[in-house]
């Protein structure tokens, strides 16, 4: 199955890109998983934590999202938010 | 010495301190246009991503959403200046307030009242001195603009434009910067923020391209009403970016031909001075040469 090609970017930088196989984050909806193949999606996130599971293993990148919005387009994941950072776990 | 060899070394001397601080100031801004250029660049994903995500909204649904949508009449539009708080940039600050005074002049023939804000002490003391009103004043910071601050200037600006007109609302958003093109030329630029104009990055689907449905959770409309504030957000933030680069290269060219000028001075004026020397030792030596010619020919 084809990866995900991710990133995540905050207001002044991109903070993590890279090619995963699953993304979890919390939209005002709910938490929402994306796979690849996924539909097109634009979704308001809520101040949570999301979740990426790098492509071919590895320790997930944990990445706290405060007040953005996520979009799905073509296997392309962009998370974006004002204030973002990676939670080292 | 004589007196005109002192005003020339005094003239030498005062060139050559100017020449050392303009040329401290060539240096400071040459390296703080790099860490500019730097935050532009490093701000471009995330203006990319909502960009992209603005255009595919508007692409890609058909809502009526009031921050998209062009009034019907437009009776007040508002334009964003960005200035810089120090001078001493060369044209920088009355290139962008040019082109501002000429937007309005514009939107005055149009029949619309126009209301500024202004952001960078420049602009701000431009319009004291010609006692303008002005709605709102940024002042401080622009040579290193946070995202507070264009947050806070989004909001205002999103809010005054959600007002309706009867209110004092405005009905257009325009804004006026520098942008920052290369290390010699930076220039003014006119964007209209809201309604939205251009949507670049996502091309419109031809008739015969499948239509790809996009979800929107919640709701559309939600999703624009969070997604419009943050593109704003992002651009006037990228406008302020822009601008402190701007300004960095200004100053540093302006800079440059000062401490080019003063080593033109100083070169002109060591001439004059040496110039003058020489000729008062021309006409010391003649004096004492006709003094003792004199002497001679009274002795005999």
């Amino acid at each position: 199955m084809a990866d995900l090609t991710v990133s995540v970017v905050s207001a002044d930088q991109e903070i993590w890109s890279g090619r995963a196989s699953m993304v979890v984050a919390r939209t005002t909806e709910g938490e929402i998983g994306i796979l690849p193949g996924h539909e097109p999606l634009l979704a308001i996130l809520a101040t949570g934590e999301v979740r990426v599971t790098v492509a071919g293993g590895g320790a997930p990148i944990r990445a706290q999202a405060d007040g953005g919005f996520l979009s799905v387009a073509q296997d392309t994941v962009t998370i974006v938010a004002r204030n973002a950072e990676l939670v080292s776990s | 010495m004589g007196s005109q060899v002192r005003v020339y070394r005094q003239k030498i001397k005062s060139a050559q301190t100017t020449k050392k601080i303009t040329k401290a100031m060539e240096l400071i801004s040459a390296s703080r246009i790099q860490k500019a250029q730097q935050r532009v660049a490093a701000s471009g994903p995330y203006s990319r991503a909502v960009t992209r995500a603005v255009s595919a909204v508007a692409t890609y649904s058909n809502v009526d959403h009031v921050l998209t949508t062009e009034p019907e009449k437009v009776e007040r539009a508002a334009i964003v200046i960005f200035s810089s708080d120090r001078g001493l940039a060369g044209a920088f600050n009355s290139n962008v307030l040019r082109e501002a005074e000429e937007l309005a002049t514009l939107l005055r023939t149009q029949g619309k009242d126009v209301v500024y804000y202004l952001v960078g002490r420049k602009s701000v003391g431009y319009f004291k001195f010609r006692r303008r009103a002005s709605e709102r004043e940024w002042v401080g910071g622009t040579d290193n603009p946070t995202f507070e601050t264009a947050k806070e200037i989004g909001d205002a600006v999103v809010a005054k434009f959600l007002q309706s007109a009867g209110d004092g609302g405005v009905d257009e958003i325009h804004i006026v910067y520098n942008r920052f093109v290369s290390m010699m030329i930076q220039v003014p630029e006119v964007v209209r923020l809201l309604p939205l104009e251009v949507v670049d990055g996502v091309d419109a689907p031809g008739d015969h391209e499948v239509f790809p449905l996009y979800e929107f959770e919640p709701e559309v409309g939600d999703v624009l009403d969070a997604l419009l504030p943050v593109y704003i957000e992002s651009r006037i933030f990228n406008a302020m970016l822009q601008s402190a680069a701007a300004k960095h290269a200004a100053t540093q060219k302006a800079m440059k031909s000062a401490s080019d000028n003063a080593d033109k001075l100083i070169n002109d004026y060591t001439r004059l001075a040496n110039n003058a020397r020489q000729s008062e030792i021309t006409q010391q030596i003649s004096e004492i040469v006709g003094g003792a010619d004199a002497l001679a020919s009274a002795k005999k």
